[in-house]
Formats: structure tokens, sequence, C-alpha cells
């Protein structure tokens, strides 16, 4: 049997965090460019996109992320992709993240005055160019503090990759407290890691929400 | 896809659906009764206790559900604490809903205006009747539509206690695909009902809260 130091369990679950915090970046940015397209979709003036984008939404925010990941990794497979833990993570959480991140932005444009479309409907601005240069700067700008809300949750979120197989700081802490046995100091650290990870951001949002507020 | 096992899977499925929901009636009373206690602490409360009830929540908001739930049943018995796997989930959930409910509940309690309790004061109930027949009957009101968000959440967050072999729907789930090799189509079976229930759930609560609260609850 292999003795692990104290050392050794805070290195090793440190070089594990890397690929928490790689596989957050990766769903944050990818789950903002889909969720950006569901996003066009869900304000759209058609009421058929509109209704299809609310499914896609309803139906990530209403099923557990778990089963997502599950049916990602079980299913991509069956349309003959191979697949490594690392692309169903990621990919499902880059759904799971578009789906949330749609309906927060979207709040964002509702919460606009109208008065900006016609606005810039009256300066000669196409639809495309009201959307970029009028109404999504905004949108984005309002909804800051849950966007920084929502990455922490993100975050969190990562930790269920670890049940479909992908090592990051969880499954790496499932290995190592099965070699030592010592749950109370591995799980009290991942915990820790996690806090230093998310509480920043957290108090970073609870400060763009104060912001707002007093604006 | 083929879904020739389903019939015999019924059953269990059912079963599982069955656990999920005692899972989430559980920690619906129970979080809410802790977050109530911890609204009130947080603000009437002695200042270590404040304290402590605000650092509980940070920890438990910026740390993932399935981190706390491996702390609550494999760390707790190196202390002498042994749960069974239910009621390590019990716990988890509870703890976990309960350090959101409370700053629900606290914006709640802090949204009632503050001539209530002065008028009911005033009437000469005490200060502990004025709480539970003032104050937290409007703020419950104010805030229901939140904590309902907060209960399907929960409801979501409770697949996760498969991983400590808690027999609830995901668990029954694994089991299914372990036998019947069908993992995309048993997987896509359970993740129907899961939609189903927090759609159902969704609608009894807002219908429940209706009628128990009043009108203007959505």
């Amino acid at each position: 049997m292999i003795e692990f130091t104290f050392w050794d369990i805070v290195r090793n679950l440190l070089l594990a965090a890397r690929w928490t915090v790689l596989l957050s970046l990766a769903a944050f940015i990818g789950g903002g460019i889909v969720g950006l397209v569901v996003l066009f979709f869900r304000i759209a003036k058609d009421k058929w996109s509109r209704r299809v984008a609310s499914g896609y939404i309803a139906l990530f925010q209403g099923t557990p992320l778990l089963m997502q990941l599950f049916l990602m990794f079980f299913g991509l497979p069956m349309l003959g992709l191979r697949i490594e833990p690392w692309t169903a993570a990621a990919l499902g959480l880059t759904f799971f993240a578009s789906a949330y991140l749609a309906e927060i932005w979207r709040s964002g444009v509702a919460a606009l005055p109208l008065g900006q479309w016609d606005a810039g409907a009256s300066l000669g601005l196409h639809y495309l160019q009201e959307l970029r240069l009028i109404i999504l700067p905004q949108a984005f700008s309002i909804t800051r503090a849950p966007t920084v809300g929502f990455l922490v949750q993100l975050i969190k979120s990562t930790a269920l990759t670890s049940i479909i197989g992908f090592e990051e700081l969880v499954r790496t802490s499932n290995a190592i407290n099965n070699a030592t046995f010592e749950p109370f100091k591995v799980y009290g650290l991942v915990a820790l890691i996690f806090f230093v990870m998310c509480f920043p951001l957290t108090q970073y949002a609870r400060r763009l929400e104060k912001q707002a507020a007093a604006r | 896809m083929a879904f020739a096992w389903l019939p015999d899977a019924l059953g269990d499925i059912a079963h599982g659906a069955a656990t999920t929901i005692l899972l989430i009636a559980v920690t619906t009373l129970a979080g809410t009764l802790l977050s109530i206690l911890g609204a009130a602490g947080r603000r009437n409360g002695p200042v270590l206790l404040k304290r402590a009830i605000a650092c509980y929540v940070e920890v438990m908001r910026n740390t993932p559900f399935l981190v706390q739930l491996f702390f609550i049943f494999f760390g707790l018995p190196s202390l002498g604490i042994r749960l069974d796997p239910l009621l390590a989930a019990m716990l988890a959930m509870t703890l976990n809903m309960a350090a959101y409910t409370i700053e629900i509940v606290g914006a709640g309690l802090d949204a009632v205006p503050g001539g209530q309790t002065e008028a009911a004061l005033a009437l000469g109930l005490r200060p502990r009747q004025v709480f539970i027949k003032i104050v937290l009957p409007q703020a419950l009101k104010i805030i229901y539509p939140a904590l309902t968000s907060q209960i399907v959440i929960m409801m979501l967050e409770s697949a996760v206690v498969s991983q400590i072999a808690v027999r609830e729907l995901t668990y029954e789930a694994d089991m299914l695909q372990a036998r019947t090799f069908r993992s995309f189509e048993t997987y896509f079976v359970v993740t129907l009902v899961y939609l189903a229930l927090s759609m159902a759930l969704r609608r009894l609560l807002v219908s429940g809260g209706r009628r128990a609260l009043g009108a203007g609850v959505s």
C-alpha cells in the first residue's frame, strides 16, 4: 500500500482541480455561445422560434443535470461518435449552461424599455444591428450579477461529471479516499478547494447586485 | 432504440420515483422549518449565532452538494456518527436546502413592513406571537414563488444521492441499465419521469400555495 502524506493529498487534489477549472471555463464559454443562439430564438419575432427555445430551456431546467450527462455519455455513441468522459462532460455542461444563460439574458432583454427598440428602428438600424448595438449590450450589463452567480453554480455542477468518469476534483478525491481511508480530511479539503474557487465569485456577484440596486 | 424491457421495469421505476418523492417531501418540510429558525436567528439572535449562521450559509452555498453528501455519508462515521444512506441523504438535502432558503426567508422577513410588528405589539401580542402569527405568514406569502423554485431545484438535485446507494429514481435507473444493457433508453425514460415529476411538483406547489396562502401567488 502506498503511504499518502498530507502534502501528497493536497498536491494531488490541486492538480485535479485544474481540470475542474478548465471544465468550468469550457462549459461557461461554450454555454455562452450556444446560449446566445438560444437567446436569439427566444426573443425572435416568430412565435414558433420562441416556443422551441422555451421548450429547450424548460427541458434543461426541468431535468436533473446528472440525467443530461448520462444521456450525453450513452447517447452520443449511439450516433456512432466515439466519446470520452471529457467530451460528454464538456458537451453536457455546455448545453446545461446555455439554457440557464439564455434565460438569464432574456430577462435582461425583457427588462429594457420598448423605447430602446423604437429608438434603434428610428435610427434606421435593422434587427440584427439593433440587437448588437443597443439591446444586447444593455441586457448583458444589467444581468451581470446573475451571470456571475450562475458561473458559481456551474463550477459546483462540474462535481457531477465525476460520476460519468471524468477525472476532476471529486473523482480524484474518491480515489485518494479509497487509498487513505480518511474521508473527513479528503472531502473536507475538496470542499475547501471548491470554496476558495466559488466564494470570491459569490462576493463579486453580491457587489454587482448592490451596484445594480443602487443605480 | 428498444423498449421491450420497459413493462417489466415499471415497478422499479415507480418504486424509485416514490423514494424521490419521499426525499423531497421530507426535505421541503425540514428545510423550510430549519430556514425559518435560521432566518429568525440571523436577525434577532446573539452575535455569535448570527455569525455562525452566516458562515454556514456561505460554506453550503459555495461547495457542491455531492461533496457535502460524501462528507456526511463517508466523513461523519469517523467521528462516530453512522447514518444509513436514506437518512444521510435526507440530512444532506435538508442542510443544503436550508442554506438557500435561509436567505430567501430572510428576504421575506425584511420585506414585511415594520409597522406590522409595531401594530401587533401595540395590540398586546407577545414577541413570539408577533413573529408566528403576523410577520411569518406575510413573509411566506411574499417569498412563496422563490421557495417553490428552490424545492423543484432540490428535487432535481436529489438524483445525486444515488451515489451513496439510496434506492431512488436514479439508482433504479443505474440498476436497470446494468441489467438491460439499454443505457440510453433507460436514462431517456427516467429523464422523462423526472420532467413529469418536476412539472407536477411545480403545479402542485402553485395550486397548494394559492389555497393555503391566498390569491396573489403565481
